[in-house]
């Protein structure tokens, strides 16, 4: 996909050259000048730095801050850039806590060693310099790849953003084309995206204004009628590159706000309507509300005519799901489901601000094909306030999903990638291999390296702890990029490199909205590097490969070929400050969306396909449908009478980045102890009170939580946390730093849906009770 | 000279913590020292109340806020309303502050000591 995105930018670029536009690679840039100056040294040698912080730690968004250095180039705080139509100066909790993490007595500030034969010894890590350290990586990577092909070694990669395709190009660069984060399915938005594009050509976004410069008083934006806020409480967990708080913005302006969540959040307690379904059957749900909006006439018939494919197809399957089915299998009101459908539909705009809870079900790429249709069916699309499609601004592909190069392959490695066999989709313009079956091979013996850049999967990722775990014994050699040693490198990694954080070093931003620099503000800890420039020193260590994929002699160069096509150098780009292209709706009918220039959507019809072709091609699945969990209270009903409540996981925290920052105090006052947030009634039933420990146990495991109790969750259902680990307890053995402990992914398994996209991570059985006091 | 104040709109506020941390890193504070500090209420529903919902975050100034004078000073903003994930804070005088408390339910006014 990546390189097809770059031919299509070049045509743009001859084409505006043609008609003699100035702009920027076929992008006009929005008209705007920021006041404050990117960098400036006050009287007493403070040196004030406009940055993006983005990674490490791990951030999905980005905001832009000025960080304040000494003149001793040591941070002395960060503020918020009240200049940056994105954050607007609001920052959340993590970034003033960077300091903490940067100059933290643990962090690890230059490389280290061990013998493979002494893993699990906390002891017995030896300091060494990077030559060293990256010698010893290349030669052992090379001898794996020689002796066993390079589809052996493995890349693993956390989802901090500014190190996916650094992953990706290393993995490459060793003639491996298999990298991955370990969670089944790829079920963080993969499952949501890769249908948009299967089905619509693209992927579509709620329109909260923040494609201009200018905001809400952007002319010709209307806040939208309707937000429904769909497997997301975004106010919490700040989705991928989506401030959370755009939703209060657009309440505030007079939104009407739909929440679609099995628990009471803060969101649907501010809700005009809350649809407390049972987890995992968000599918059913959209299917019963687009029957409400198809009996009821709410269509937009002109757009649906001219622009959508297999309505016929759609609707005969709709028509199986009236919303008193709906609400049977959903376990919601009737009324309830009817009133949100006309809600949503009744007046555009509308929109949906969805999250990975549809992903995090095996049906969840079928649940995003029955949600899209509530907005392609109303004519929600590419207006202001609904859901606009979106491009990469200048035609800039950072390739936060790695891929950058993975097509320079030869043809037989790019085949070895794990899922390429398995699963179409995978072969299709997505470069991820698929981590379900990277576990088999691993299983299988053909796991030989490991490369892991800021990945902590025995706390975070995997719903098979155990399973990876007894995997990594047998790697031969693995070396791990990181901040802090995790339990992950603790127990299996051979090298440990550090790695800067975002005030330490230089990068890019750009994904959807803008593209934006990462200016070093401070001077760095130790000798730590960036993503890209440890893996820059190491990939030169490779020879023609090496020279190929790593031809820059500095790290800056990279940054400029990334920005080429902005007519922006780095440094041009980190004085001008964040670049927004003018953003354009309907694309669709100006012909901005199709190779060809011709009006429509990039899908072999041309339409947005309620019936999807291209799927059909794959022979899956290819209308919106519903399937439920493997393990649920219909499925499994003689479980369910010993196993009563529902679990979901994966909430995203407000104060920590997934299995990050549990060393940094200012963020662990908030949040000391694992907590399952559990009801009241449950609670009171069973003898639980506020704090106790509880076992969480299913037929799979069990683990250990203190309760939350209040009314969060029904007594059928519980939210657990993913991520923790303990940094304070010992790191050596089999259960580094108390990593199995509270690990809810003991209680789940790799699931991967028909499309290898999705698995049952927010929708499985479990009982809970009281840790008896001899267990403590 | 009047009185400063900090006007809060507790339909917004989401508890999301930045205000307490701003405020533990803008006066050099560590952890569980609180220059401002937000309770939280709920999540309740109250089934025998027609299902009525309590849930609220309220940040409520410490004896340790000092309305962030140093940052007012050189004509900043107090860190926690410049930083606030949702813009539910406001600063200025009681006076003026006091008139806005008529615009819409949910909000209170502090007047740090």
């Amino acid at each position: 996909m990546a390189d097809d995105i770059k031919a299509d930018v070049g045509q743009d670029i001859q084409k505006s050259w043609e008609a003699g536009e100035v702009t920027r690679n076929g992008q006009r840039l929005q008209d705007y000048e920021f006041k404050a100056p990117w960098k400036q040294v006050l009287e007493d040698g403070t040196t004030i730095t406009r940055t993006t912080a983005w990674t490490a730690p791990g951030c999905h968004e980005g905001c832009s801050v000025f960080v304040h250095a000494d003149k001793d180039g040591k941070l002395i705080k960060v503020e918020g850039d009240p200049e940056n139509p994105f954050n607007q100066g609001r920052l959340c909790p993590r970034c003033f806590c960077v300091g903490d993490v940067m100059y933290h007595k643990d962090r690890i500030v230059h490389p280290m060693k061990r013998d493979r034969d002494k893993r699990g010894q906390a002891d017995a890590w030896e300091q060494c310099t990077w030559d060293e350290a990256l010698d010893l990586c290349a030669s052992e990577f090379k001898r794996i790849a020689e002796t066993y092909g390079g589809n052996t070694i493995h890349a693993w990669r956390g989802t901090g953003r500014d190190m996916g395709w650094q992953a990706g190009r290393i993995a490459y660069t060793m003639g491996s084309a298999n990298e991955y984060g370990c969670e089944s399915g790829i079920s963080c938005y993969l499952p949501r995206i890769s249908q948009m594009v299967m089905t619509c050509g693209g992927q579509m976004l709620a329109d909260y204004a923040q494609f201009h410069v200018d905001r809400f008083d952007h002319e010709g934006y209307e806040i939208p009628n309707c937000a429904i806020c769909w497997g997301c409480n975004p106010t919490d967990s700040n989705p991928d590159f989506q401030m959370g708080q755009w939703l209060t913005d657009v309440m505030r302006r007079g939104t009407k706000l739909i929440s679609v969540d099995p628990r009471l959040t803060w969101l649907a307690s501010r809700a005009e309507i809350w649809l407390d379904l049972r987890p995992g059957t968000d599918a059913a749900l959209a299917l019963g509300m687009v029957h409400v909006i198809i009996e009821e006439d709410l269509i937009d018939h002109d757009f649906v005519d001219k622009w959508v494919y297999g309505y016929d197809e759609f609707k005969a399957v709709v028509e199986e799901w009236p919303p008193s089915r709906a609400a049977e299998v959903c376990w919601v009101d009737e009324q309830k489901i009817i009133d949100a459908a006309r809600l949503f539909a009744e007046k555009k705009p509308s929109n949906v601000f969805w999250g990975v809870s549809v992903d995090m079900c095996a049906s969840g790429v079928g649940a995003a094909m029955a949600i899209q249709a509530l907005w392609i069916l109303t004519g929600n699309l590419d207006i202001p306030g609904g859901m606009v499609m979106t491009t990469m601004p200048f035609g800039v592909f950072q390739y936060q999903s790695g891929g950058w190069g993975i097509r320079d392959l030869p043809e037989e490695v790019q085949q070895g990638r794990t899922g390429w066999k398995e699963y179409p989709m995978y072969r299709f313009g997505f470069t991820l291999s698929s981590p379900d079956v990277a576990l088999e091979k691993a299983e299988a013996g053909e796991l030989k390296g490991l490369w892991i850049q800021t990945s902590n999967t025995l706390a975070g990722p995997t719903q098979e702890v155990l399973r990876w775990r007894e995997v990594m014994k047998n790697v031969e050699f693995c070396a791990a990029v990181d901040l802090f040693m995790t339990p992950t490198i603790q127990f299996g990694a051979d090298v440990f490199l550090p790695v800067a954080c975002w005030p330490e070093k230089s990068g890019v931003r750009a994904w959807i909205y803008d593209v934006s620099t990462i200016n070093q503000s401070v001077k760095p800890v130790g000798e730590v590097k960036s993503d890209a420039e440890i893996n820059r020193l190491l990939g030169q260590r490779f020879g023609e490969a090496g020279e190929h994929y790593w031809p820059w002699t500095e790290e800056e160069q990279i940054y400029d070929e990334i920005l080429e096509p902005t007519g922006f150098t780095y440094k041009e780009l980190a004085e001008h400050g964040a670049a927004y292209p003018v953003f354009e709706y309907k694309k669709y009918e100006k012909g901005m969306l199709r190779p060809d220039g011709q009006p429509g959507f990039n899908t072999p019809t041309g339409k947005l396909e309620l019936y999807s072709t291209m799927f059909e091609m794959f022979e899956l699945p290819n209308i919106a449908h519903y399937e439920e969990p493997e393990w649920s209270p219909v499925t499994q009903p003689e479980m369910y009478k010993e196993y009563p409540i529902i679990l979901m996981t994966g909430a995203r925290s407000k104060v920590f980045f997934h299995t990050e920052h549990r060393q940094i105090e200012a963020l662990r006052q908030f949040d000391k102890d694992p907590h399952v947030q559990i009801g009241r009634k449950f609670a009171a039933e069973n003898g639980i009170e506020e704090g106790d420990w509880v076992w969480i146990e299913n037929p799979r495991n069990r683990c250990k939580m203190r309760a939350t109790v209040d009314d969060h969750c029904a007594s059928d259902r519980a939210l657990a946390p993913h991520g923790w680990w303990f940094p304070e307890q010992d790191g050596n053995g089999d259960n580094p730093y108390g990593v199995l402990d509270s690990n809810v992914n003991l209680l789940l398994r790799n699931n991967p849906s028909v499309y290898g996209f999705g698995s049952d991570i927010r929708c499985t059985l479990c009982k809970i009770y009281k840790v008896k006091e001899e267990e403590m | 000279m009047s009185r400063n104040a900090i006007l809060i709109d507790y339909e917004y506020c989401c508890g999301c913590h930045t205000c307490e941390v701003a405020c533990q890193k803008e006066h050099g504070w560590e952890p569980e020292t609180w220059g401002i500090k937000v309770h939280q209420l709920g999540p309740h529903r109250y089934e025998d109340l027609g299902d009525a919902v309590v849930y609220d975050y309220l940040p409520h100034p410490s004896d340790l806020c000092d309305l962030c004078g140093s940052r007012v000073a050189k004509g900043e903003l107090p860190t926690c309303v410049k930083h606030c994930q949702t813009a539910c804070m406001e600063y200025g005088t009681v006076e003026e502050l006091a008139q806005r408390l008529e615009r819409k339910p949910k909000q209170v006014m502090f007047v740090p000591r």
